[in-house]
């Protein structure tokens, strides 16, 4: 049985976003006082700034960096959001109360600091991670979930009235969501020795249906079409902290790679943040070349299918010799497959035949 | 068989009324107020007294057709008073009037009284009743129908009253078919934009239902009259020279240019005989017609002659201009400008132009324009006016004006030959000259308009910076200490100061 690392790495990244969150206004508060604008400097997010470091194996930001003050007409009005925002999130992560973006958007409303719109919002917080390096969910705001996790891992909460509670995730078979309960509790043990990411959540059911955490002693994470940050964040957990390789199971087309993509290497857009991303784990299908191997009835790509290809060759998160290989193989053969193309050989050929091919290939 | 017969003026006015603005019962009892109201404004202005006009409409309940009724006008004015010898004709005679004058003047032909009082008698068989003095000690009441076929009058009572209180006016009432529904909104805006350019007159409505509207005068000053001009050379027909050469006393060539011409003297009129190849002694009254003809070419050819000269004009002036928009719009921003007079083929011109931002100026989607042309509103057509397609032409952006802003640009033309483009009188003609005046005139004062809306969105934006600041800054102190966990807030007094202070000085360096 595998333990944890860390001691208690959920309490212990708590304590680095609070303090975080304190210095931050302290600076704003030291520059008042000496009689200056209060001003911050961050990197920029502009396109310009965001490269892709092969040393991180996900996108970063650059060198350069923009200056915020609140001497600036233009720049007041964020600026006073953005404070506003990181106090926010400072009372949510002290009280250990969470909230969704929607609720960040009203709940300035009864600050007077009200935001325009959604978007507004949603881009001050994303101004917040950058200048103090955490993500939304670390301040605890969450989107939607939608995301699940079934298999043999207890957690402990440190959600308020669960504090020290363990749970055992194989206790419901429709799998357990991941939430704010969740990704803020403490991964006390498992048994399974590897992760199964899959995209849909028929074939998630199907797999807890056919025991393949059993069969194959592994932890099933159901993305729900692109993996949410928090979804992210924990398989990278779970990656680091207790040492599971991950294999990612995808739609056979380029957006079901590219939401493989996304979890081993991260988007453009959280370039500004670390711990989302799990370099190590693996794409193990549907692959272009498993259509033709397994003879999957298949679709034609279309024209928007076909332009994504063409966009993914280039990118440089697609250097790999798996990733070049599919990509020109999908072009080739101009078809894609779902998932749940293999029930044309039976329900359960998928476990039985496939899934373990795969994650021998893979091994 | 074909049969001939000569008709009267009246007559033919009676034929077609439609061209002197009596098109429909809508109509016709716009124009009835509109030239009866005319005739006393130009009756005051003769005075010099500062108008005051009362107009009544009512309705005695007869019933003609579907759309229009009976309905009885009263116009009565403090205006000169007609001279007992001339008041039949002056109302019971088409084309007989006192203003064939060179001179600016509201009405030109002596036609427009007189056709509302022949339209009122065709569409209800009744007569006139008029009632006038010169201030003297005798009042005339004349009531009378016209002989249409004859252009004369026919008095049917003449009585001649005690004038104990010295009344000096004129007052007009008879019946005449119309339909004021329709035609209300169109009086009561020709009665606001004649107190607009009158504001020296008082003028009083009441229309059918006993509704009062009145328009009382801000100032009594009035514009200085127009004196009586000689015609330009640039300006006259053959047929003018012709009767000129008729009556002339003048023995030559020199004497007669001289004396029967705007602006013309010794050396003018030397220079233009050797231009024109006459012979500087010959005896006007033996030019042969086609020499006539040859003269008035060259008058027309010879660029020499200076421009008419303005004082046959009767321009209202930048502070009535200001008084009656002031008055009636009652705007927040007010620019006006009187043009240099000018001229167009021998008339000589003045145009005034005014524009007025907020207050009472109708908030359309467009600006607003109100045509003056001799002191008279003109309400219909606007659209095929000069000074409508010159608004058009605009880039209104340019002198920062929005399409959502209520701006009213005022256009007066004066001149003793306004280029009316119909008889109708309601739009003017692109003249190029016009144009160019009426062109200059709108940039000029929409320039200052433009200044001060530049100067009121400085203000407000500096407005909304300093509020910005005043609103902001402190909630980042605010929130700065609770974040750090500090108990006392920083001191941003100083830093709203900063901004306020510096922006101050910046209002300085503007306004000096």
């Amino acid at each position: 049985m595998k333990k944890k690392k860390t001691k208690s790495s959920a309490a212990e990244r708590k304590k680095e976003v609070l303090a975080n969150l304190i210095d931050f206004g302290s600076t704003l508060y030291g520059q008042m006082e000496k009689g200056d604008f209060p001003w911050i400097k961050m990197p920029s997010r502009s396109i310009d700034n965001i490269f892709y470091s092969p040393e991180f194996r996900q996108y970063i930001l650059g060198k350069k960096a923009v200056r915020r003050s609140a001497r600036n007409i233009r720049h007041i009005r964020p600026f006073t959001q953005l404070v506003w925002t990181a106090y926010f999130a400072h009372e949510l992560v002290r009280h250990r109360k969470t909230s969704t973006l929607r609720d960040v958007y009203y709940s300035a409303q009864a600050y007077d600091v009200p935001f325009k719109d959604q978007p507004e919002s949603n881009s001050i917080i994303t101004d917040l991670e950058t200048v103090a390096k955490y993500s939304r969910e670390d301040f605890h705001v969450f989107p939607e979930e939608r995301s699940a996790v079934f298999g043999d891992l207890t957690i402990e909460y440190t959600v308020p009235g669960y504090e020290g509670k363990r749970y055992n995730l194989m206790s419901h078979p429709d799998g357990v969501m991941i939430g704010p309960a969740l990704t803020s509790a403490e991964l006390v043990k498992t048994t399974a020795d590897k992760l199964i990411a899959i995209e849909k959540g028929g074939l998630f059911t199907r797999f807890i249906e056919e025991q393949v955490h059993k069969k194959f002693n592994s932890l099933l994470v159901l993305t729900a079409g692109q993996a949410p940050r928090a979804t992210r964040h924990f398989i990278h957990r779970l990656n680091r902290e207790l040492n599971l390789p991950v294999y990612i199971f995808t739609d056979g087309d380029p957006w079901g790679m590219h939401i493989a993509m996304v979890i081993i290497s991260g988007s453009a857009n959280a370039a500004h943040l670390r711990d989302l991303t799990t370099p190590d784990a693996t794409w193990s299908g549907v692959w272009a070349t498993d259509i033709v191997d397994y003879k999957l009835p298949s679709e034609a790509l279309t024209d928007v299918d076909i332009k994504r290809l063409y966009e993914l060759q280039k990118d440089p998160r697609y250097d790999g010799e798996l990733w070049q290989r599919e990509v020109k193989q999908f072009l080739k053969i101009r078809r894609k497959a779902e998932q749940e193309a293999f029930s044309r050989y039976g329900l359960s050929y998928i476990v039985d035949k496939y899934l373990p091919a795969k994650l021998e290939e893979a091994a | 068989m074909v049969t001939f017969e000569q008709i009267s003026p009246a007559d033919f006015f009676y034929r077609n009324r439609d061209i002197a603005g009596f098109t429909n019962p809508a109509r016709a009892i716009f124009s009835s107020v509109r030239e009866l109201v005319e005739n006393s404004l130009d009756a005051s202005d003769q005075s010099r007294v500062p108008s005051n006009i009362y107009v009544r409409l009512s309705h005695d309940g007869e019933e003609s057709s579907e759309e229009a009724e009976v309905y009885r006008l009263r116009v009565e004015d403090n205006g000169s008073g007609i001279p007992a010898r001339h008041i039949p004709s002056a109302f019971g005679q088409v084309l007989f009037g006192s203003k064939y004058k060179l001179k600016q003047a509201r009405g030109t032909f002596g036609l427009g009284g007189t056709m509302a009082i022949l339209y009122g008698q065709i569409t209800t068989h009744k007569p006139v009743r008029i009632a006038s003095s010169t201030g003297t000690s005798r009042i005339y009441r004349y009531k009378m129908i016209i002989d249409i076929q004859r252009n004369r009058p026919i008095i049917l009572d003449r009585k001649i009253q005690v004038n104990k209180d010295r009344w000096r006016g004129t007052m007009v009432e008879f019946h005449l078919e119309g339909d004021f529904s329709r035609a209300m909104p169109k009086i009561l805006e020709y009665l606001k934009q004649t107190a607009v350019v009158t504001p020296y007159a008082n003028l009083t409505f009441v229309d059918p239902k006993g509704r009062l509207y009145k328009f009382n005068r801000s100032t009594s000053k009035m514009p200085r009259s127009p004196k009586e001009t000689l015609p330009h050379p640039h300006g006259v027909d053959v047929e003018t020279v012709r009767r000129l050469i008729q009556i002339t006393k003048c023995r030559n060539m020199i004497d007669f240019m001289k004396t029967h011409f705007h602006r013309i003297g010794e050396r003018i009129s030397h220079k233009f005989l050797k231009f024109a190849k006459i012979d500087e002694k010959k005896n006007p009254r033996k030019l042969e017609p086609d020499e006539i003809v040859k003269l008035v070419r060259m008058m027309k050819k010879f660029d020499g002659f200076r421009a008419p000269d303005a004082s046959c004009l009767s321009p209202l002036g930048d502070d009535l201009l200001k008084a009656g928009i002031l008055k009636e719009l009652m705007p927040e921003f007010i620019a006006v400008c009187q043009r240099k007079p000018s001229t167009y083929s021998g008339h000589p011109f003045v145009v005034e132009t005014a524009i007025a931002y907020g207050g009472k100026v109708p908030k359309k989607d467009d600006i607003v324009l109100y045509r003056f042309a001799n002191r008279i509103p003109l309400l219909y057509d606007e659209a095929s006016d000069v000074s409508w397609r010159i608004v058009k032409s605009i880039n209104w952006r340019k002198y920062k004006v929005k399409p959502d802003m209520p701006v009213a640009i005022l256009v007066h033309l004066c001149s003793t030959k306004v280029p009316y483009k119909t008889v109708g009188k309601e739009f003017i003609a692109d003249r190029p000259e016009v144009k160019n005046e009426v062109l200059n005139g709108v940039r000029q004062v929409a320039r200052q308009l433009q200044r001060f809306l530049s100067k009121q969105e400085y203000r407000e934006k500096e407005r909304r910076r300093l509020a910005t600041f005043s609103r902001y800054l402190p909630k980042i102190a605010k929130f700065s200490t609770e974040l750090s966990g500090k108990e006392k807030e920083p001191d941003i007094r100083k830093l709203l100061w900063s901004v306020r202070k510096f922006e101050e000085e910046k209002n300085q360096k503007l306004s000096s």
